[in-house]
């Protein structure tokens, strides 16, 4: 009788879960429903921005409805993996910047076509170019920097590093010995207790400032001499002593409570933990350029975007096209801003947001990130260089043997590509 | 003979009762030392869910991580409901599991049955492949699997009509029909039944009865604690379903309860939260366990899960 | 005791399943001989159309939603197959079992740490398992709570399990200050599931410490089927409680005994959410397993074809151990 009961339950119940669905959305009469799929569940502060354009966009016109459905960004990858393999993506699809190509490659994305007025007007790692068409579009992008206290540098006799005259690798080793020897026990944190992308994202901008890279950016068939050139393992090399020698660890907690809580004097960390530093530590605290390791200082860039899917139908497209053009506004971008506390893609939005504004206390990031940021390698190999480059890094720092491990990561990136003929590149 | 028992035992009595004694000492010794390597965790986890997040991990070092102490509230309890639609997932998962349990009982029992109670062509074979898909690890054939329901036909209600689709990606049924067949669950029953005389039903079949209604009125009634084994046994996996969701629910209001969990992984875990979610998530079952601990453990006892 | 526990189906169309199985129950109630061949042949093919109909919805499902997977699997892994690609899907013959054991130090490193984890779990946690089980059959006031405590990790989600674990397993978490003060201060902390040579220990510890009460409960029933008599007798012959658990206990467990050891090998050979949740295979590929690296490479890296061909290599492992378990516990008579 249970059983009965709830096989008449699934039935019921499936039936009104399904009439919600926009798969098949109703041909006659009402508005064309456009479903878009965010990574923001459980973030309830981006959450109400999207509410909020999206209510703007739905009132403004009658034509098309954009129905929201977010999804935990821990599981936001399996869940949109499975829907491309099954061929049921929803229009309007979130995706981190790096992972555009691939799917661009594959055939799930159309190309943006949003005027180039408003994507020129953009900060360029805050669009996605795959092949010389822009694919993807994002109102914000996050910049990384060392967080540190001005007591502390100034006490340890430490100079301060400024955007002009960055710490030189041979400066910053002996800034973290000083620390150290100061009563530190681990001077520096760099967010490898954290696991996925973070790691491609964080650490290949300090390989590329070193002269090496996750892959040839010419041509992008290879990983070979870049991955594991001599560049790349002397920093490798230094990478693995930073944790040796004890300067930094793993431990965790994720996140930046250990410099919160002054545990750790340098804090290699993102923008979005700048607010809580600023209200914890106040004027005392230092948003320093990164570290020079020879060719420059570099951050990662290019961070949530929005594409439109290739298997949208056409009226859907249209209108996901005219939600996108809509949701670019100043004004939306800068409330992404300031709830986010990420850097608004617009100079526009940028002027008038809270943080990154002329007087506004985090403004040393838009700088940051105008100067230094560089885009993860736009090719559709790049999900197995970013798993092949955190599992080296990962060894590395873990004990394994530099050139080894670089070598193993080259040979898993070099033969994905060719069992995919060279992604068409 | 039991004189000749009872006369040694009686002279030493005292001593015995002595030895006794001290070995029941050191039993609860025991016991209440493991109990404290069971429960540590637990503790720990609704500990911290009291507290904010700087205090919980610069707790975590010492015996403070076990005790409510310092800035305590219910603050995260709140700070979760404000993240997770939490009473929408625990339905969910709710009625998924009942669902799969209440399907699973009937589906399997009955196959259980017909699997050592009745003869027919074919049974050697069903034997073998529903024991040697017992080996089957879920997560291996999940890829595969949610190529496969994509592709499967539909028929829903909309506005009234019922409609065709393809496709079972989101939706409870993803959720529920995959599991209601359990080659374990078959496995219990037919070991169970297969314990009950058959001759009860030569005698039934004399009186003219079919076979469904033997199973449905001689042989069910009988096997109460292979019954509840079962549930409870469907139960857990049931309500603990993680990677499979978060691959094929779409829909949030649609959810279940794991899947929830990764609300709280932002840029920075909230772990306050995560542990006040954890609790949450583990109590219904925890209350559950110990409303049927007691034929819970007896049936195990009864139900031939010993083999 | 009342049935044995077989991995073999009964021959078909043998006897009836009750009669290979000589029970005390069974044997009680049961006419001495069945008038089989008496019955009439329409009531023979009445039973076979039932018997059919009552299995086929479980026959179904298992086919749809277990079997065709496990068979598209099986023809993937001979193919180029990828999640998200525009490449046509091409046969590959047996490039990526030769992929698997030639060029991918990772599969053959999960495969060791599959068989270690196994090696220790399955004794470990049976070996815990009886002890508990032990101890809690006694008769002592208040023995029913603590059957019910240890069983209670049992019903905590091993996701959950997972989280809180790896913050108990912190370099500065509670493990170690733990050890740290047990010992004085004598033996310092380390990190856990951070080095190589300790993370999958920890993996075991926590993954013991929330099945074994399941395995308890198990035991324990095949201790309350034991008789009393034979425990009265083997007192009276003056066996002491070594003497009583070896030669009563022990030969009666024989059943419960295979059954743990073939569900616990089964669940420590498919060992996954712990090592997704806790270490994703690191450090070094400590903890890497078999369905962990085939989720990983199959679903996470999108190339299904070698995920899929991972998958089988591990279903042909498991399949021969259980064969192999199987033999050697095999009915002697």
């Amino acid at each position: 009788m249970v059983a009965a009961a709830s096989l008449l339950g699934t039935v019921a119940l499936t039936g009104c879960a399904k009439a919600s669905h926009d798969g098949a959305s109703a041909d006659g009469g009402g508005p064309t429903k456009i479903t878009m799929w965010t990574h923001s569940a459980g973030n309830p502060g981006e959450l109400a921005v999207y509410r909020r354009i999206i209510d703007d966009f739905n009132a403004s016109q009658g034509e098309y409805q954009i129905v929201q459905q977010n999804f935990p960004q821990g599981s936001y990858n399996d869940a949109v993996t499975a829907a491309a393999a099954a061929r049921k993506l929803p229009c309007l699809i979130d995706m981190d910047g790096p992972v555009m190509p691939n799917w661009a490659w594959a055939g799930y994305l159309q190309p943006l076509d949003l005027p180039a007025s408003l994507t020129d007007s953009l900060l360029p790692t805050a669009v996605g170019t795959y092949r010389g068409k822009v694919y993807s579009a994002g109102y914000w992008d996050a910049a990384l920097s060392l967080f540190a206290r001005r007591s502390v540098l100034e006490k340890n006799g430490i100079r301060i590093p400024t955007v002009e005259q960055p710490w030189t690798l041979a400066e910053f080793d002996a800034a973290v010995g000083k620390l150290k020897d100061s009563g530190y026990k681990t001077p520096l944190d760099l967010g490898a207790a954290d696991k996925g992308e973070w790691w491609s994202y964080a650490y290949s901008p300090m390989l590329q400032s070193a002269g090496g890279d996750e892959i040839d950016r010419s041509g992008m068939r290879t990983a070979q001499g870049a991955l594991n050139g001599p560049a790349a393992v002397a920093f490798f090399s230094w990478f693995q002593k930073a944790f040796k020698e004890g300067w930094a660890n793993s431990d965790g907690p994720v996140g930046n409570q250990n410099f919160v809580d002054d545990k750790v004097a340098l804090s290699y960390t993102g923008v979005w933990n700048a607010k809580d530093a600023l209200d914890k530590v106040g004027s005392d605290l230092l948003i320093l350029p990164p570290v020079d390791f020879g060719k420059g200082p570099r951050i990662g860039g290019g961070s949530w975007q929005w594409g439109i899917s290739a298997g949208c139908g056409k009226a859907q497209s249209e209108g996901a096209r005219k939600y996108l053009e809509f949701s670019f506004q100043d004004k939306y971008l800068t409330a992404f801003s300031d709830s986010q506390v990420v850097i608004p893609a617009t100079a526009g939005a940028t002027a008038a947001s809270k943080y990154f504004g002329p007087d506004g206390a985090l403004r040393q990031f838009a700088v940051l990130s105008q100067k230094f940021a560089l885009a993860r390698p736009a090719t559709p190999g790049y999900p197995v260089v970013s798993t092949s480059f955190e599992k080296a890094a990962k060894d590395i720092m873990n004990g394994a043997d530099v050139k080894p491990a670089l070598d193993a990561a080259v040979q898993a990136i070099d033969s994905d590509i060719k069992s995919n003929n060279g992604y068409g590149n | 003979m039991a004189e000749t028992a009872r006369a040694p035992r009686a002279r030493t009595e005292t001593s015995e009762q002595q030895l006794r004694r001290r070995r029941r000492a050191w039993s609860y010794l025991v016991l209440v030392g493991l109990s404290v390597f069971f429960l540590f965790p637990l503790v720990f986890m609704f500990v911290s869910s009291l507290k904010p997040d700087g205090q919980l991990l610069s707790d975590i070092g010492g015996w403070r991580a076990f005790l409510p102490v310092g800035d305590i509230s219910l603050h995260n309890y709140g700070a979760v409901f404000d993240r997770v639609p939490v009473g929408r997932f625990l339905l969910n998962s709710l009625f998924v599991t009942v669902a799969i349990v209440g399907l699973g009982l009937v589906v399997n029992s009955m196959a259980g049955f017909a699997l050592s109670r009745m003869r027919w062509r074919g049974r050697g074979l069903v034997t073998s492949v529903v024991i040697a898909t017992l080996i089957v690890p879920f997560e291996t054939i999940a890829v595969p699997l949610v190529y496969w329901v994509a592709h499967l036909p539909i028929l829903f209600l909309q506005d009234g009509t019922l409609v065709w689709d393809t496709g079972w990606l989101d939706g409870y049924q993803v959720q529920i029909v995959p599991f209601v067949a359990n080659a374990f669950s078959i496995f219990l029953f037919s070991q169970y039944f297969s314990t009950i005389p058959t001759s009860l039903d030569e005698a039934a079949r004399i009186d003219g009865a079919g076979w469904f209604t033997i199973y449905r009125r001689i042989v069910v009634p009988l096997s109460g604690p292979a019954f509840a084994t079962v549930a409870i046994l469907t139960f857990l996996p049931a309500w603990n379903q993680y990677l499979w969701p978060t691959m094929v629910v779409q829909d949030e209001k649609l959810r279940p309860v794991m899947v929830g969990m990764q609300y709280f992984f932002q840029d920075n875990p909230a772990w306050g939260e995560v542990m006040a979610y954890t609790s949450m998530i583990t109590l219904p079952v925890l209350v559950v366990f110990l409303a049927f601990q007691r034929s819970f453990v007896s049936s195990v006892a009864a139900s031939g899960v010993k083999g | 005791m009342t049935a044995t526990f077989r991995l073999d189906p009964p021959a078909d169309p043998g006897p009836g399943p009750d009669e290979p199985r000589p029970g005390p129950a069974a044997a009680g109630a049961r006419p001495a001989t069945r008038p089989r061949s008496a019955r009439p042949r329409s009531a023979r093919r009445s039973e076979a159309r039932a018997g059919l109909a009552m299995a086929s919805p479980a026959i179904l499902l298992l086919l749809a939603f277990l079997i065709v997977p496990v068979l598209l699997g099986f023809v993937l892994s001979f193919t180029n197959a990828r999640l998200v690609s525009p490449e046509p899907l091409r046969f590959v013959g047996l490039d990526n079992f030769v992929r698997a054991f030639t060029v991918d130090p990772t599969f053959f490193r999960s495969m060791v740490n599959t068989f270690a984890f196994a090696a220790v779990v399955v004794p470990v946690q049976a070996g815990f398992g009886l002890f508990l089980a032990l101890l809690v059959n006694q008769r002592i006031r208040g023995v029913t709570a603590f059957r019910v405590i240890f069983f209670i990790p049992v019903v905590t989600s091993i996701v959950v399990v997972s989280i809180l674990w790896k913050f108990m397993y912190q370099p500065s978490g509670v493990i170690n200050s733990f050890i740290d003060s047990v010992t004085l201060g004598a033996w310092q902390g380390t990190a856990w599931l951070n080095d190589p040579s300790t993370a999958l220990f920890a993996i075991i510890v926590l993954s013991v410490w929330q099945a074994v009460g399941f395995h308890m409960l198990i035991w324990l029933s095949g201790l309350q089927t034991i008789p009393e008599e034979l425990y009265e007798a083997a007192r009276m012959d003056g066996a002491g409680a070594w003497r009583q658990f070896k030669d009563v206990t022990w030969p009666c467990l024989r059943p419960t005994r295979i059954f743990v050891l073939i569900t616990i090998t089964i669940a420590a050979l498919g060992l996954f959410v712990q090592i997704d949740v806790m270490t994703q295979g690191g450090p070094v590929d400590s903890t890497s397993t078999l369905v962990y690296h085939a989720v990983l490479t199959g679903y996470r890296q999108q190339q299904i074809g070698y995920g899929s061909a991972l998958s089988l290599v591990f279903f042909v492992i498991v399949l021969v151990i259980a064969l192999v378990q199987r033999h050697l516990t095999r009915d002697k008579d």
